[in-house]
């Protein structure tokens, strides 16, 4: 795709509210470099930044917060050990903590948490789980549709609906954008908090002017950039 | 010369993009837990994220407490930031009572789980929110908030409020679902915001720059 420090400074500075930094198959080749991608990638960048994909303790995250990052986003190691999401909680508050899930539908109104860049099955209900990592202290969940991601035909409206009604911490939609009725859609009718987006805005259909025109259309809330003339 | 500034580096959270936000603004950052430079600080900051009563317990183990209480009577300019705003206060009741710097008369506690319509929303408040200001009017000029419009939108992202006794020090506010939460306290020289300057875009850099020329 090319290197991510361009791509993050140049959505930083077109607009973008939060910045997110995920290396969707680290756990998968147990690989652990996001370091050293994250201390070059944010150095100029003044929103926040959430860095995931193989943290497997809290002494990982602590070394991603060190580097830059604000907060973490973990799936496959929460779980197979959920009291992570407390530890992590408990050391550095719950806003730190964003859960991820990578959800794919097995049923009417079902969903199963997968694992390993949503290559291995966890059992795990996605409703049930993410009510669960709620109790045990996440702050945020990361949810992406692993049957729409990278489509951009649209969010799985059903899950994010399912999972942002069920608790009341913010959800980020994430996986299926192509275009701004979607963003419209998966918050008007979906309930999520915040909406993720990356080939969409990699591959240039969309971009930050025309998201938050769209979206201040709808009235759907996004950060007002006002360029005061003093400053 | 560049503008000097102590940020305290007290064990908890994300010293780095403070860091950063002010070396990109043109200051010489000193990171430091050491309480002879934090008493002779120009200008002092004050950051964290995470609970109180471990905050609060990490300046004690470092014996900063007296020290920035007598840093703050000199009245060079104090800035803290989210957690470090809320130690500002009296006390909080994150899980249970704890006593604050009492730098700013209040109490820090818990943003309301309902929103004005009385319908649930979410906690922690997490996200991108406008400031506005306070029904007594405060001026602006030559303050942190110099050259911030109206309406600017800062990064929130936090449980728990810090709530001023007095009307006075209420310096910005945000409204977050109807509930009116302080975004900016302000008592002389001190000041606390509730929300990251330096996450918060240009807003937020122009807020780090004017900390710079107070």
């Amino acid at each position: 795709m090319g290197d991510p420090q361009v791509f993050a400074t140049q959505y930083y500075q077109a607009g973008a509210d939060e910045l997110l930094y995920i290396d969707s198959v680290a756990s998968l080749y147990q690989r652990n470099n996001l370091h050293d991608i994250v201390r070059r990638t944010v150095e100029h960048i003044f929103i926040p930044v959430t860095a995931g994909g193989g943290i497997r303790s809290v002494e990982d995250v602590r070394q991603l917060l060190r580097v830059g990052a604000d907060k973490v986003a973990i799936n496959t190691a929460a779980i197979h050990h959920p009291q992570l999401i407390t530890e992590v909680s408990r050391t550095f508050g719950s806003q730190c903590m964003v859960l991820s899930i990578q959800a794919k539908q097995i049923g009417k109104e079902h969903w199963e948490a997968y694992t390993d860049g949503g290559r291995e099955h966890s059992g795990k209900d996605v409703i049930e789980w993410a009510k669960m990592a709620e109790k045990l202290g996440a702050g945020e969940i990361l949810l992406t549709s692993i049957d729409k991601e990278g489509t951009r035909t649209g969010f799985d409206i059903g899950l994010v609906k399912a999972v942002a009604t069920s608790v009341s911490i913010p959800v980020i939609a994430s996986g299926g954008m192509g275009n701004t009725e979607h963003l419209i859609d998966v918050v008007k009718l979906g309930a999520a908090d915040a909406v993720a987006m990356a080939s969409v805005l990699h591959y240039r259909n969309c971009d930050f002017p025309m998201i938050r025109q769209a979206a201040i259309a709808e009235n759907v809330p996004v950060r007002h950039l006002r360029m005061d003339s003093s400053s | 010369m560049n503008p000097i500034v102590t940020v305290v580096d007290y064990g908890v959270g994300n010293l780095l993009s403070v860091t950063r936000a002010f070396t990109y603004c043109g200051a010489e950052v000193i990171l430091t837990d050491d309480p002879s430079i934090i008493r002779d600080a120009a200008r002092l900051v004050l950051p964290g994220v995470g609970a109180f009563a471990d905050g609060m317990l990490s300046l004690q183990q470092r014996k900063l407490v007296d020290v920035i209480q007598l840093f703050a009577k000199t009245e060079r300019p104090l800035l803290g930031i989210c957690l470090g705003m809320q130690m500002l206060m009296d006390s909080s009741e994150e899980f249970g009572f704890h006593q604050g710097l009492g730098l700013i008369p209040g109490k820090v506690i818990e943003i309301p789980k309902v929103g004005q319509n009385g319908v649930p929303h979410k906690i922690p408040h997490i996200g991108w929110n406008l400031l506005q200001k306070p029904v007594h009017q405060p001026d602006w000029q030559d303050s942190l908030l110099t050259g911030v419009a109206l309406g600017s939108a800062s990064y929130f992202v936090h449980s728990f409020m810090a709530m001023p006794d007095k009307q006075q020090h209420r310096f910005a506010d945000t409204n977050y679902n109807g509930q009116i939460i302080p975004a900016v306290i302000r008592s002389g020289n001190i000041y606390g915001c509730q929300f990251h300057p330096e996450k918060s875009g240009d807003v937020g850099l122009k807020m780090v720059k004017n900390f710079l020329q107070l």
